[in-house]
Formats: C-alpha cells, sequence, structure tokens
C-alpha cells in the first residue's frame, strides 16, 4: 500500500495540459524556413545533398512529404535553411507540405476541402485502426504514445481500435511494401463507410527514402482519397494529434 | 604446411581482401564449419550468399567469443547446380540462414527439415512462392483446431501472421509468418549510394533500433574507409546506445504490465519512458536519435548542456524506475502471470543460437559490447545481467537489471568523457572504401546482436550488403517458448522477446 502511495506521488501530474501549445526542445527538427535570397548555387547544392530528393532544384522549396528531416541541408546552409520546431505540420492537402523560400506562416488545413460528413460524424468520437505497412515501428510507437499517459488523446474521444469493423478510418505507416498491401486493402474495406485516412510519416506520404523500391506498392494511397497528411520521420505524437484535431475542429 | 581454411577478422577492424578469403570445398566446409559451431562459445553470426559472375559465394561468419575474433568461411558452388548438404539437422542455429539462401537463390538443402520461406523478398529464386500459399505445417485430428492471427494485429504493431495449433486452451504448436515488412533495404544500400541515403536507410532498418544500426553502419563505412574516430566520439555513441536500451526497457516494462492489466506500472512507465526519449530529442532533435549518429563524426556532439540534462534525467527517472519496478515485481498478481510462464530453456536458446537479451535470460553470455567490444567498449568493461529461469519473469527482470547497468554505465562514460579531448568532426559522406574487401561491424543493440556486412568491388563501390537483426536468430525461440502455454499468455510471452518485424523482413 505504501508502495503505491510513493509511486503515485512521484508520478505526480504528467498529462499535457494544452495539446496546442506544448513547448518541445529547440532541436526538434519541424516546419522548415527557406531564406527568400536563398541563391540558384546555393539550391544546386543543397538539391544534391539531399537523400530523398526533397528540395526543388529551381524553386528550392522543401516538400515535407518527401523531407526524412536529416537536417543535412541546414547544416550546409545553416543562414539560408532552418527547421523551426515548430510541429503543427500536418495538412489535409499534399501541396500545402510544399515549404516555399520565404514561408514562414504555419500550415494551416483547407477547411472547405475537409469533407462535410468528418466533422459531422467524428466529431466527438474518432475510431481509427492503425496498419502497418512496411512502418519501421518507430511511426508505430509515437502512433501508440499518442493514446499513452501523457498525450491522453483519448480525451477528444479519438482512438485505435482493434477492429476495422469497429473503426472510422485507417492510419498507415510505412511506405506501403508489396507484401502488405493486400492486407491493407482488405482491412481498409472491412471499414464501414463513410471513412477516413491518414497517412502518418514521411514513408506513408511519399515512399521517404524507400520510393523507388522494387518491393513497395503504392497503388493504394494513388487510388484512395487522402483526408489528412502527417509528416515526420518519425511522427511525432504531437504532429498528429494537432492535425487530427484540426481535422475534426476540436479542442480550440 | 596446411592451406589455410578461414580468415580472422575482429569486429571493426581492418577489413579483409576479398581474394585472400580461401574457398573451401563444400565437405571442408561443412565438417570445419560444424567443428567449430559445436563449441558453446563460438555462434553464428551471418551466413549467407552474393551473387557473382555466374556463381554463388557462400560466407559464414562465426564469432569466438572466447578469443574475441570472428571466422570467415567461404564457400563457392555454380548456380545452375545448387544441391548441398544441409549443415540445420547437424547445427540447428544455421536453419534460417539455410532457409534464406534457399529462398533467395534456389540452392536446395538436402536434409534440411524446414526449408521454408522466410520472408518473400521481391527478388527470390521462385517467383511463385507467393506469401499466401506459406505451407504451415499442419496436424490432422478432430480434437485440434487451427488459430490464425494476423498480419494485421489488434494493437499498433507491425505485421506478422501466427499460426497455432491447439488442443483445447493450450498450444501445441506455433508458427510464425513473416515477410510482410520486405522494403527491399540489402538492395537499397548498393542502388541508393549516396552516403547520406545509406545513413538514412540504416536508421530505417528498424525504427526502434535506429542508434544500433545506425552504429553498426557508420563502423562498418569507417573501417571501408579507414576512418578513425576520437575516444570522446566512440564515448558519445555509447551513451546513445545505452539510452536507447533505457528507453525501450522501460517502455517494455511498461507494455507487460499492460497486458496482465496492472494500469499502476503500464502509466508510471509510459511517462518514464516519455522523459528518456525526450532527453534523446533534446540532444538531437529526434525522439529515436535519427540523425544522431553519422560516418567519420557527428551532427550533434556531446556539450555540458546535453550532459547535465542527461544526468538530471537520470536520477530523477532512475530513482522512479526502480520505485516502481520494485513495486510491480513484489505483487503477486503479476507475478502469477509472469513466473514460469513461456520457458525457454537453456538447452533450447543454446541450439538455437539465439542472441542477445534472450540468451542472457537463459543463461548464456552472449553480449558484443563484452565478447567482441566495439566503440569505447574496447576500453569500458561492460557486466552482462544473466539470469537463469528463462521465462517471462526473467526477461522482465532482465530489462529491470539492465536499466541499472546502463545508468550506471552512463554515469561513469559521462565522467571519462569530460576527460577526453573533442574533436568536433563533421560527419565524413564523401569517403572512399578499399576496394575488393569484405569488412564486418556488430553492435550489441537492446535486443542483441546487430550484424551488417560489406563487400566491395574493385572500384570500391559496395557490391553487396549483408543486415542481420538479432530477431533474426529469436523468432523461433518465441515459437518454442509457447508450446504447451495457454493461447492467452501468448501476448505477454511476445511481448517478453519484443522482436522485430521489420528487422527481420528488410
Amino acid at each position: 500500500m505504501f508502495k503505491e502511495i510513493n509511486v503515485l506521488k512521484s508520478h505526480g501530474i504528467q498529462y499535457v495540459k494544452n495539446l496546442r501549445m506544448q513547448p518541445v526542445s529547440e532541436l526538434f527538427r519541424g516546419r522548415p524556413v527557406i531564406s527568400d535570397d536563398i541563391t540558384k548555387d546555393e539550391i544546386k547544392t543543397v538539391f544534391s545533398a539531399c537523400p530523398v530528393m526533397a528540395i526543388n532544384g529551381n524553386s528550392g522549396s522543401i516538400d515535407m512529404g518527401r523531407c526524412v528531416f536529416c537536417k543535412e541541408c541546414s547544416f550546409l546552409l545553416p543562414n539560408k535553411i532552418r527547421f523551426t520546431n515548430d510541429y503543427r505540420i500536418s495538412s489535409n492537402v499534399r501541396e500545402a507540405l510544399i515549404i516555399k523560400p520565404g514561408s514562414e506562416t504555419p500550415l494551416q488545413l483547407d477547411e472547405n476541402l475537409i469533407r462535410k460528413e468528418i466533422r459531422r460524424l467524428f466529431k466527438s468520437a474518432l475510431k481509427l485502426r492503425q496498419v502497418s505497412a512496411g512502418g519501421d515501428n518507430s511511426c508505430e510507437m509515437e502512433l501508440a504514445a499518442t493514446g499513452n499517459v501523457n498525450f491522453d488523446f483519448g480525451r477528444f474521444g479519438i482512438e485505435f481500435v482493434a477492429s476495422p469493423r469497429h473503426a472510422d478510418g485507417i492510419v498507415i505507416t510505412g511506405p506501403i511494401s508489396e507484401n502488405m498491401a493486400e492486407a491493407l486493402e482488405i482491412t481498409y474495406k472491412a471499414i464501414p463507410s463513410p471513412k477516413i485516412i491518414i497517412l502518418a510519416g514521411t514513408d506513408a506520404i511519399s515512399g521517404g527514402i524507400f520510393e523507388g523500391s522494387p518491393a513497395i506498392d503504392r497503388r493504394f494511397i494513388e487510388k484512395n482519397h487522402i483526408d489528412l497528411y502527417v509528416p515526420g520521420n518519425p511522427i511525432h505524437p504531437l504532429t498528429y494529434i494537432n492535425g487530427v484535431m484540426d481535422l475534426l475542429g476540436v479542442g480550440g | 604446411m596446411d592451406q589455410k581454411l578461414y580468415m580472422e577478422i575482429k569486429n571493426n577492424s581492418l577489413p579483409l581482401d576479398l581474394k585472400e578469403i580461401p574457398i573451401l570445398k563444400y565437405e571442408i566446409f561443412y565438417d570445419r564449419v560444424l567443428a567449430f559451431l559445436k563449441e558453446e562459445g563460438k555462434h553464428c553470426v551471418a551466413y549467407y550468399g552474393v551473387e557473382s559472375a555466374g556463381n554463388l559465394k557462400l560466407y559464414c561468419c562465426i564469432a569466438d567469443d572466447n578469443n574475441n575474433i570472428v571466422v570467415l568461411f567461404a564457400h563457392e558452388l555454380n548456380k545452375d547446380h545448387p544441391v548441398l548438404k544441409s549443415l540445420t539437422p547437424e547445427c540447428v542455429p544455421l536453419h534460417i540462414f539455410e532457409r534464406e539462401i534457399h529462398e533467395n537463390f534456389g540452392v536446395e538443402f538436402v536434409g534440411h527439415p524446414w526449408l521454408k520461406p522466410v520472408r518473400y523478398p521481391y527478388n527470390r529464386k521462385d517467383v511463385s512462392e507467393i506469401m499466401d500459399n506459406y505451407p504451415f505445417y499442419n496436424i490432422e485430428s478432430e480434437e485440434l483446431h487451427e488459430v490464425g492471427v494476423g498480419p494485421v494485429h489488434a494493437g499498433i504493431i507491425e505485421p506478422g501472421h501466427f499460426r497455432f495449433i491447439c488442443n483445447g486452451e493450450k498450444v501445441l504448436h506455433l508458427e510464425i509468418q513473416l515477410g510482410y515488412q520486405h522494403r527491399g533495404i540489402e538492395e537499397l544500400f548498393i542502388t541508393k549510394c549516396n552516403a547520406l541515403q545509406r545513413c538514412i536507410l540504416s536508421e530505417s532498418i528498424a525504427g526502434d533500433t535506429s542508434i544500433g544500426h545506425s552504429m553498426a553502419h557508420s563502423q562498418l563505412i569507417e573501417s571501408l574507409a579507414g576512418i578513425q574516430v576520437s575516444e570522446a566520439l566512440q564515448i558519445e555513441r555509447c551513451i546513445a546506445l545505452e539510452m536507447e536500451r533505457l528507453a525501450i526497457h522501460i517502455g517494455d516494462t511498461s507494455a507487460l504490465c499492460g497486458d496482465v492489466a496492472y494500469q499502476l506500472g503500464q502509466v508510471v512507465c509510459e511517462a518514464l519512458r516519455t522523459t528518456i526519449i525526450n532527453t534523446t530529442q533534446f540532444w538531437c532533435g529526434n525522439r529515436f536519435g535519427k540523425g544522431l549518429i553519422r560516418p567519420g563524426g557527428s551532427n550533434y556532439p556531446l556539450n555540458n548542456e546535453v550532459v547535465n540534462e542527461i544526468l538530471r534525467v537520470l536520477d530523477d527517472t532512475g530513482r522512479r524506475f526502480f520505485e516502481v519496478t520494485d513495486l510491480i515485481y513484489s505483487l503477486p498478481s503479476v507475478l502469477g502471470r509472469f513466473d514460469d510462464i513461456g520457458i525457454l530453456t537453456r538447452q533450447q536458446a543454446l541450439s538455437l543460437g539465439t542472441v542477445g537479451m534472450t540468451a542472457r535470460t537463459s543463461g548464456i553470455l552472449r553480449d558484443i559490447r563484452k565478447t567482441h567490444p566495439f566503440q569505447y567498449y574496447k576500453n569500458y568493461l561492460v557486466r552482462p545481467v544473466i539470469l537463469e529461469t528463462g521465462d517471462v519473469l526473467a526477461r522482465g527482470m532482465e530489462r529491470v537489471l539492465e536499466v541499472h547497468e546502463s545508468v550506471k554505465i552512463i554515469h561513469e562514460l559521462i565522467e571519462i568523457w569530460q576527460q577526453k579531448i573533442k574533436d568536433f568532426r563533421k560527419p565524413v559522406y564523401d569517403y572512399n572504401l578499399k576496394p575488393d574487401s569484405f569488412a564486418i561491424s556488430m553492435v550489441e543493440g537492446w535486443r542483441g546482436e546487430i550484424c551488417h556486412i560489406a563487400i566491395t568491388d574493385n572500384s570500391g563501390n559496395i557490391a553487396h550488403y549483408k543486415v542481420k537483426d538479432p530477431s533474426m536468430h529469436n523468432w523461433m525461440a518465441l515459437a518454442l517458448a509457447v508450446r504447451n502455454q495457454e493461447i492467452s499468455d501468448f501476448p505477454i510471452c511476445n511481448k517478453s522477446f519484443n522482436l522485430s518485424y521489420c528487422g527481420n523482413d528488410l
């Protein structure tokens, strides 16, 4: 009994009160900011250094859907490219993940493009099925963390469930391995409509470092409408949480 | 004088000259490999095939734990008539490696009792073998039933298929089918030939072991490129590796509690894991340490600010973790679920060639940090935690005791680090690799022994890259441990091993 009390006392209060404003470490690699005076030569340098072709060789923009957040471009050009610790980088529009030089504005979801039934049906409870399709287990662990004692996303009625029959949508991680493509399809079909699709992590959004591998099959992504893109390598739990809150219009 | 039969190589030492590796006739190869593996202090690290000029070369790396060396045997055979006598009936640990060689190159291993697919790679020899047709073992009996689980599981975990044959509630047999996570990693190490791409790839082999795998890769590149790194950097890497071990062990303790519905233990450990990975994020901006380990240098050299944060968190988290685990492992309701469940006997663990934590909880000393030291472990003596009972309780306690050890190691390493000269070198991406060479790199990640092996061609490009995650050895141990258990105990057994799907599937 006394042991329990001591443990509880040491544990204290752990939950994050404000999921919108929780500070993260300075070094966290979130939304990049590219100086608008970046030169053609400088763009060329970082374009050829980027391991995943996330940097556009002409405009110098960075596509967070492809970026693996290794920050090497910023190490090469610290005065021109920096990664802020802004973790609110989810979007419902793929193109919005492309950060242009000079842009410092935080990302926002395009409200007009959110399907009407999403907020009508899921605002007070959203149950999701997670499918890892070639994910490396880091995004999966971060998604699991969204429900832990710190982030407690369950407070909004947003949770992961075991059966696709109980789910309102699917959260996909990994580049979609060929060996998992069919199981993903079956799981998605087992979810009753209307249903949403969320892509969590750079691997899921673009294939990431696995793009072009003959062992992956991305047809599922190409033929289905994606409701939310959550960039990161792996995603930060707060990136996912804020993205889903924005999608549903909950949490202020 | 006798003809030289094998090469000796030290973990992360100078690479071998490919031309000097003796190619043995299969009879000699067979005899020598068997003779070596008969001794307990020697185990197979990797055994795999490489295609070259129409032929197939087999390399078998055997770690000699007592002498800190790896012994390399090689055999070459014609790809058109690939029939060999299987080593598995005499030496079970090789079963998975022979299966892999069979799947990739179509070599028939005569006498292999279980020549089944490993991961259905896209470039497998026989593409008519598909995942849906996996040849599961079955027993015809009206009294038995089968239970299939996966590939999509109830939790937020990776995919894999488990097929149980049960007698009532009891598991008679479990067969594990993997491959769903196959992404073609080994080939990507060759096609994505940019140095940074390879670093990113190594961090993505198994995201929960980003630091372990990226360290194995960096070491491999450093030995092929002849790059020396400072002692300070070596210590930093060891600290990072121990931080990774801490985070996962604490998280696993949480998950084990969750599986037996002990919520207090679960949530307290969840919160503690958060503090550790947030410290890794404080150091390098990523909770899993992606970006922290690079060949030749570091983008995030350790500094006093980070050191102070690590020490502060370790003091607090360490104290709280020991307080809560003291409670967890004294509760009859928890112990009743852990004790004597999912036993892997020493004999089984040894005969399967298990490594890492799984081996150590069954009374076998397998710890690369001690037997084939790398980085600063060369100068620092690690005291591996060895437990005897091989049940879920042992695997739970192993984590608690290893957390104790890792906290101590980090403290001591930080003290040593403070005396060392720091050179703040940046990572090296424009390296030249030694041509026609064979290099091996091993790291003791939190699961166990990680091994990366590269072969270079005559212009110094990587011609072949082999990755071995410890899970490759250990999956069969899980299958054996659940025999004669209640099927309801499978989740805690599985969690207590916590093996990697993506690390196996590559």
